[in-house]
């Protein structure tokens, strides 16, 4: 098994709303509500631990839940969010997303 | 009337000024439409009549040209950002508007429904800065205070804004306009008029609760809690542009809306006592 890394996309919007967390993909609009776990792993993705260190360390050690299953339902969690943009995924460890490049003038009008 | 909230300096007196052009105030924010054209003065007069300031200083400022109609209206409008230079287009005109110096143009048909639309677009995005925005419902004040009704086509707008008591003013039947203010936010009337073809009241009201219409047999108001709440008030907010940062702080606006404003999902039979709910 490959290892996985993961980190928050730079291009969402993020709130706690209701006691649950809420994201939104500034890409696509689309919003996602995140269960207890899911808000875990997503807290702690931050590129450099491993995704089978994060089910391990927080998720199997918060809840009850043995690690084959948490590591499965982390993944499709992890699969479904980097489809919108909002996490990014990688067998290596990754870096911050580079900043935005300088602003183009504007132009005249015709 | 207030002034506006970056106010241009006017190169020339408000008196001449208006020789030039028309200025709209909506949402308490004015903007100078400047043209040549004296027949599309005429209409921009008629079309905003309730809207105009001649008094106001501009916060904004666009110069309007005519060309001749290219293609139809029928596609949705798209706003796309470079730099400070907003570029608006849609099939029957196209604009650019420099937020760093306020001002921009418009290339349009001789027609009223284009500058409509820029001037959605640009109130959008000027209420997405400050926290607010333009939501597809109907609102009316009654009592002093604004009560705004959301919904998709057929949920129930046009049909609330029609039943509204003698007491009540109706601000719009389709795009309400919302700005935070100090104490909380507050709903303003628009031009931006839906199947009732009728502009809305020119005032404003401190917003007492968004409603989400659903037509029914008996009338039930039910609280909806936050997550569904920014969820579906997402789903009815005007966005025009795919904007990365624009996105945040329309999701920002909305989530922060939900915690500060009671909403419900409000049930009514289309009669005259929908609104005895109300409130």
């Amino acid at each position: 098994m490959s290892e996985k890394y993961i980190a928050r996309s730079s291009a969402v919007a993020e709130r706690e709303l209701g006691g649950e967390m809420v994201i939104m993909s500034a890409a696509d609009s689309t919003l996602f509500s995140l269960s207890e776990v899911a808000t875990l792993i997503w807290q702690a993705a931050d590129g450099r631990t491993p995704l089978s260190e994060i089910v391990e360390r927080r998720v199997c050690e918060e809840f009850d839940v043995p690690l084959d299953t948490a590591y499965r339902d982390a993944e499709a969690f992890v699969e479904e969010l980097s489809s919108h943009g909002i996490l990014r995924v990688s067998d290596q460890p990754l870096a911050d997303p580079p900043a935005a490049g300088a602003e183009p003038a504007p132009r005249e009008a015709p | 009337m207030a002034a506006g909230i970056f106010p241009l300096p006017y190169s020339t007196s408000p008196a001449a000024a208006s020789q030039r052009g028309v200025t709209v105030e909506i949402g308490g924010i004015p903007i100078f439409l400047e043209s040549h054209d004296a027949d599309l003065r005429a209409l921009l007069e008629q079309r905003y009549a309730g809207f105009v300031n001649l008094a106001a200083t501009p916060s904004y400022q666009f110069e309007i040209r005519l060309e001749p109609p290219t293609q139809s209206s029928g596609d949705d409008a798209r706003a796309f950002k470079s730099g400070s230079v907003w570029r608006l287009e849609r099939g029957d005109f196209r604009a650019e508007w420099d937020v760093r110096s306020r001002r921009g143009w418009v290339r349009q048909s001789p027609n009223p429904y284009s500058i409509d639309s820029v001037l959605r677009i640009v109130h959008s995005l000027v209420l997405a800065e400050e926290g607010g925005f333009l939501v597809h419902a109907a609102s009316g004040v009654r009592q002093g205070r604004a009560f705004v009704f959301a919904g998709i086509s057929g949920a129930g707008k046009t049909t609330m804004a029609r039943l509204a008591p003698p007491d009540a003013a109706v601000l719009t039947d389709e795009i309400s306009y919302i700005r935070r203010s100090k104490s909380g936010y507050r709903a303003y009337g628009t031009p931006f008029a839906g199947e009732l073809a009728r502009v809305g009241v020119n005032l404003s009201a401190p917003l007492a609760a968004l409603y989400f219409l659903e037509k029914g047999p008996h009338g039930r108001i039910e609280p909806v809690g936050p997550l569904a709440a920014a969820r579906e008030l997402l789903r009815n907010i005007l966005f025009f542009a795919q904007d990365p940062a624009l996105v945040k702080r329309v999701f920002e606006s909305a989530v922060e809306f939900v915690t500060r404003v009671p909403v419900a999902r409000f049930t009514f039979a289309p009669d005259e006592r929908a609104w005895e709910l109300v409130g």
